[in-house]
């Protein structure tokens, strides 16, 4: 997929976008550029494992597209027929007999228009769904390490933009192509059987055609390319300087923030103007050629005619065909550009479905009922890329119910110590092990259900404060719920509520604050009971009051579980019952609070530096 | 509707090349026009009465004819394409430049991403707008007025038809359409809330790993994955009526124009040309029309993004200079804030500061310090004038903030803001970002007053480092050191720094700490702090408690008298005497 995501669209903030047939508009000639999918077979026959549950609506859907197309091909020669036949006989109830099998061939032609389009809505809204839900699915069942080479942004780009381009992919090409072959090559065939100089004749102008649209196509994918390119520069000015206005304006930058964008604005403006001027010569040529195609069919059908080798009927038949022929030929390009769109959207969404997640199930892996909670680091490596080591030789044990604090500088591999007793990465070396049990032994879903963890960044549903709290343990009744907000102190500010647990928390949850939102996060992990608890303790920006009940919260949580935390304060510390200095991925000290401040070394720095000389002053 | 008259706006200054392109256009409609009058003279003078020379020339005739509406459409094409170009590129300069000119309060209801969409998504549907407008949507009432007069020209009574089926036609598709429009906007919605369920998911995905909840997170996503595709079908099957039915309509005119046609032909009141004629009006009466169909759903989906532009285009900037503002002349650094009152909706019921009376000295050192939402931020963005002041006022050397020029006022503060945002461009393009013609020593200076130039010549490439999208990626302590570094080149005699701290561990906590200790040396700072540790050397430290100050004084004086601070004080650095003997021992 990397490969890909230079491709896609550079800065795909809409997220959502209209993905309703109507709202595409017109699509008016050019476009952008074609982006390609790489194996087009390969993902062709994926896509058709999709369609296959439909076969037998396909094949329907088919049968009326093409009867629809004949149909369309059939009534210009009623027209010539009526001419011919009848006006020239002057046989009126023979016309009248006429204009109703006419009419008959369009009714049943529109009829059969409508059963088609309206079978293949459904077609393409269900497989669409299905896509959609095995994508969903399958990126539940993928492992942290995917998530943290993807950004949201662009796993969100896969499920809506490629998702859309396959919808009009499948909604359009499908049927389009079959009737625009159909109306052609019929037209093509139909004209001949009726005249073969004719045919001929008119036909002269469908290679000047075919070579126009290709050169004329290549030329603007290009052209369209750098717009694109402009696009993207323009995009990223224009999000570094909005996202960053509040410095801009502090900075009184405006003036040349805007002389930025104008230079990218004014490039795409060129480039835009250079690329569509191109792209619209097209349709006036190809209408030319189209007026150039009646104006043969006229004068050579008029010398035919004079010399009796064809009939007036006919010519209005191939006068109608004309102006039928060159639509379908032409919506032919855009459909292959529609068709390509809808192929390297498929393949990106395939490219996510084809991953396999890092950390899977051993096929017997064991399921670990109870634990007690001790934990055992045994000569630990890790890296999350090849030679960048995170973790080297990392070795600890904890006691059930014991306390660990992880203490050192960002970047030292805390977050990575408490990640992998969870199994969210697999490590590279050693082994981590749960009253003895490898992790690796252990069915992922039984060990986490006993872990509880309680992050940094708190992240909240836009769900009530109720369900928030159940995420923990879905069969929690309410009581249960309420009982753990009480036991996490948050029952206080959740009762001062406007509907109390009740109250639909907005998306990220804005409306409450960061220390209420800790809160909340602590009670789900309480209602979960966890045999071990992970911890990562907020740095700050928390409010004073708060931070006393969230530690209060914490210290009651903690109670006769084994925990482990990554403590950024010195009461946590003080609290713990081993703490473990890590450095560079190592640890480096080990032992209580007042062990290591004897021993002088690394942490005995860190806690001089910051909290001795604050206590110093506070006697002073 | 009203927001597309206002895009004239844009138009006005291209309006020579807009009506001469509209002239082409309606050149091109007459041409078309004529070619099935050409064929109806081929068929009925050359063919029915055999004359070979009138069948060359008229074809010939066509070619040319069709020669020179393509000049035409042509023409008409490249206009257009220069006119909403040229137009839509005025649009969006216009409106960064107007976003740049919002202040804070204006910027705190807008979202980025918001932004972001007026600027791609609603300008590209009004350049889309503005091109199809210069091209199909005049074209296509041109089209069929054209071919009604003519057909009423050539045979009333078979126009009449036409003037049956084009109104019919049309009511069919208003039902449609007021139909339609409810039921896409249901799909929206309903895609909306599918992406929501995404968003969170994929942002939560460490949550539902820990707690195990995919299954229950599959099952929230079908359900509206379902609801959604029910509402699309729905859409697609009320669609499906409808594309036919009005080709229906444009195949009645076919029928008709033969049978009823035909009866005439047979009486000797039409001639054969004549209907083959008629049947090319109508294929390009009716096409146009079918076309009329997507307009309109183009149209509204341009209206609504007009609209949106507009809005945000009068979005007035909440702080304007006054018009008889001065420069403010260089400063020394007093500042002060006299019964200061602030409330983000000007009213009073949900005021954030209250009567705030602080002042600091050329040279103090002002640390803030309080809860989240205690009004903090919002006290030192009074000073750059972000805010103005609801009640009372903020003075700098006794010169009320309001009354000078913002650019003379805000040049001579040096900030640093809650987030420390870097801008794509080299490590010394962001240092020198408030002043672009600084030296390299004074660049090199301010980083090293920052603390930011040893790890600065660490990076690859130095100060030539690139940094932002595609550049090196900076931790949050060292982008806060280079942010740092900006504001110090500024020289500036006040320094603001807020929350600078927040985001960075203990150890580079320190680091900038020392940083800042160094540089506010003679200069008025004020600091916002969410530590105790960051605040101890203040010469004041106000604690603000619920937009009010509880306490100023130095860090004994209010150990002493701030009930409030010693509990800050205790929570953050453990009040247990174990420590204390620590020290003792």
């Amino acid at each position: 997929m990397s490969q890909n995501d230079a491709r896609s669209r550079p800065h795909s903030t809409s997220g959502a976008h209209p993905g309703t047939p109507m709202m595409h508009g017109p699509r008016t000639g050019g476009g952008g550029p074609i982006e390609k999918a790489r194996d087009r077979r390969g993902t062709l026959k994926r896509l058709a494992a999709y369609l296959r549950r439909y076969a037998v609506h396909l094949v329907g859907v088919v049968g009326l597209v093409t009867v629809a197309s004949l149909l369309d091909i059939l009534s210009p020669y009623l027209l010539g027929l009526a001419i011919d036949r009848f006006i020239a006989s002057g046989d009126a109830a023979g016309l009248l007999r006429l204009s109703l099998v006419m009419f008959g061939t369009y009714l049943t032609a529109r009829v059969a228009q409508f059963g088609q389009q309206y079978v293949m809505v459904g077609i393409t809204q269900r497989v669409l769904r299905a896509l959609r839900g095995d994508l969903f699915d399958h990126l539940q069942t993928l492992s942290l390490s995917f998530f943290d080479q993807h950004t949201p942004g662009e796993l969100m780009s896969r499920l809506t933009n490629d998702v859309d381009a396959i919808q009009i992919g499948l909604s359009h090409t499908i049927t389009e192509t079959i009737a625009a072959v159909l109306s052609v090559a019929g037209i093509v065939i139909a004209m001949f059987l009726l005249n073969f100089w004719l045919a001929l004749g008119g036909l002269v102008v469908v290679p000047l055609m075919l070579w126009l649209t290709t050169a004329v196509a290549r030329r603007t994918r290009r052209g369209f390319r750098e717009v694109q390119a402009g696009l993207g520069q323009m995009n990223a000015v224009m999000e570094e300087n909005i996202s960053g206005a509040r410095v801009v304006e502090a900075f009184g930058r405006q003036g040349r923030a805007v002389a930025d964008f104008q230079r990218a604005n004014v490039r795409v403006r060129d480039a835009s103007i250079r690329a569509q001027s191109l792209a619209m010569m097209l349709p006036p040529l190809l209408m030319v050629l189209g007026n150039l195609h009646i104006a043969v069919i006229g004068g050579l059908g008029g010398w035919l005619a004079l010399r009796g080798l064809v009939s007036v009927g006919i010519i209005a038949t191939f006068i109608v065909y004309a102006l039928r022929f060159f639509r379908p030929l032409r919506s032919l390009a855009e459909l292959f550009s529609t068709a390509q769109a809808g192929l390297a959207g498929s393949e990106r969404v395939f490219d996510v479905l084809d991953r396999v997640a890092a950390v899977g199930d051993r096929p017997d892996a064991t399921e670990l009922e109870e634990i007690k909670g001790q934990i055992e680091f045994d000569g630990v490596n890790f890296q999350y890329v090849r030679d960048v080591p995170v973790l080297t030789d990392v070795s600890f044990s904890v006691k059930p119910g014991q306390m660990t604090a992880l203490v050192g500088p960002t970047g030292a591999g805390k977050t990575t110590i408490v990640s992998l007793v969870s199994r969210l990465y697999d490590v590279t070396q050693g082994a981590i092990r749960i009253d003895g049990h490898d992790v690796r032994d252990l069915k992922q879903d039984r060990l986490r259900r006993q872990l509880g963890i309680v992050l940094q960044d708190t992240f909240l549903f836009s769900e009530t404060v109720m369900e928030n709290i159940r995420y923990g343990r879905l069969d929690a009744t309410d009581e249960e719920c309420v009982a753990a907000a009480h036991l996490a102190n948050a029952d206080q500010f959740i009762e001062r509520l406007p509907q109390g647990y009740q109250t639909p928390l907005s998306e990220r949850a804005s409306n409450l604050s960061e220390g209420q939102r800790q809160l909340l996060s602590i009670a789900r992990a309480a209602l979960a009971d966890p045999a071990i608890l992970i911890l990562d303790e907020a740095t700050s920006s928390v409010d004073t009051r708060t931070e006393v009940g969230i530690h209060q919260a914490l210290l009651k949580l903690m109670e006769g579980r084994t925990t482990l935390v990554i403590a950024h304060r010195l009461s946590t510390i003080r609290n713990a019952d081993v703490v473990l200095v890590i450095d560079q991925g190592r640890i480096i000290e080990r032992g209580t609070h007042d062990e290591l401040l004897a021993q002088r070394g690394f942490y005995h720095d860190l806690y001089m530096s910051q909290f001795r000389r604050a206590e110093v002053l506070g006697q002073g | 509707m009203k927001s597309l008259l206002r895009l004239g706006r844009f138009l006005k200054r291209y309006r020579l090349s807009m009506a001469l392109s509209l002239v082409m256009l309606a050149g091109t409609v007459a041409t078309d026009l004529a070619i099935p009058r050409m064929t109806q003279t081929v068929i009925d003078r050359g063919i029915l009465q055999r004359d070979m020379s009138a069948i060359l020339r008229t074809s010939l005739a066509m070619v040319g004819v069709t020669a020179v509406g393509a000049g035409l459409f042509i023409g008409n094409s490249l206009l257009a394409v220069q006119v909403s170009q040229s137009a839509t590129a005025d649009l969006r300069r216009d409106l960064f430049t107007h976003i740049q000119s919002l202040s804070f309060a204006n910027l705190d209801r807008l979202q980025t991403g918001q932004l972001m969409t007026r600027m791609t998504n609603d300008v590209m549907q009004i350049l889309q707008f503005t091109l199809l407008t210069m091209r199909m949507f005049v074209r296509a009432p041109l089209m069929i007025v054209g071919s009604v007069s003519l057909l009423l020209a050539t045979n009333w009574h078979l126009a009449l038809i036409m003037l049956v089926l084009i109104p019919a036609a049309m009511v069919v598709f208003w039902l449609f359409a007021a139909k339609a429009q409810p039921m896409f906007l249901e799909v929206q919605r309903r895609l909306g809330q599918l992406n929501t369920v995404l968003q969170e998911n994929l942002s939560g995905v460490h949550v539902v790993k820990a707690f195990v909840r995919a299954r229950h997170e599959s099952a929230r996503y079908d359900r509206k994955n379902v609801a959604l595709m029910e509402q699309a079908v729905a859409v697609g099957h009320l669609l499906a009526v409808l594309l036919p039915f009005l080709q229906l309509v444009t195949n009645l005119g076919t029928v008709a124009v033969v049978g009823l046609g035909g009866l005439q032909a047979i009486r000797g009141t039409l001639s054969v040309g004549q209907i083959v004629a008629f049947n090319s009006y109508i294929t390009s009466t009716m096409f146009p029309l079918a076309h009329l169909g997507m307009m309109v759903s183009f149209i509204s989906a341009a209206a609504a993004s007009a609209k949106r532009v507009f809005d945000l285009l009068d979005t007035a900037p909440q702080i304007c200079e006054r018009p008889d503002a001065y420069d403010l002349p260089l400063i020394k650094g007093r500042v002060a804030l006299e019964k200061v009152a602030f409330s983000y909706d000007g009213h009073d019921r949900r005021s954030v500061l209250n009567d705030i009376d602080l002042t600091a000295e050329p040279g103090e050192a002002v640390a803030i310090l309080g809860a989240t939402g205690a009004g903090k931020t919002t006290l030192i963005n009074l000073i750059p004038r972000f805010y103005d002041a609801s009640a009372g006022r903020v003075t700098i050397d006794g010169v009320d903030v309001r009354e000078v020029t913002l650019n003379s006022l805000r040049s001579q503060l040096g900030l640093v803001l809650q987030e420390s945002i870097l801008f794509g461009g080299t490590i010394r393009d962001n240092i020198r970002y408030g002043r672009p013609e600084a030296t390299e020593e004074q660049v090199v200076a301010a980083a090293k007053a920052a603390q930011a130039h040893d790890f600065i010549m660490r990076l690859p490439e130095g100060y030539d480092s690139w940094v932002g999208q595609r550049g090196v990626n900076l931790s949050g302590g060292e982008k806060q050191r280079v942010a740092i570094a900006r504001a110090l080149l500024m020289d500036p005699r006040i320094l603001i720094l807020d929350d600078s701290t927040s985001s960075v561990d203990v150890q580079t906590e320190i680091k900038i700490q020392r940083a800042l200790e160094r540089v506010m040396a003679g200069r008025t700072s004020f600091i916002v702090a969410q530590r105790v540790s960051t605040v101890l050397h203040a010469d004041k430290i106000v604690v603000l408690d619920r937009g009010a100050i509880t306490a100023i004084g130095t860090h004994s004086e209010l150990m002493e008298g701030s009930s409030i601070y010693r509990e800050i004080y205790a929570s953050q650095l453990g009040d247990d005497q174990r420590g204390q003997q620590h020290v003792s021992e």
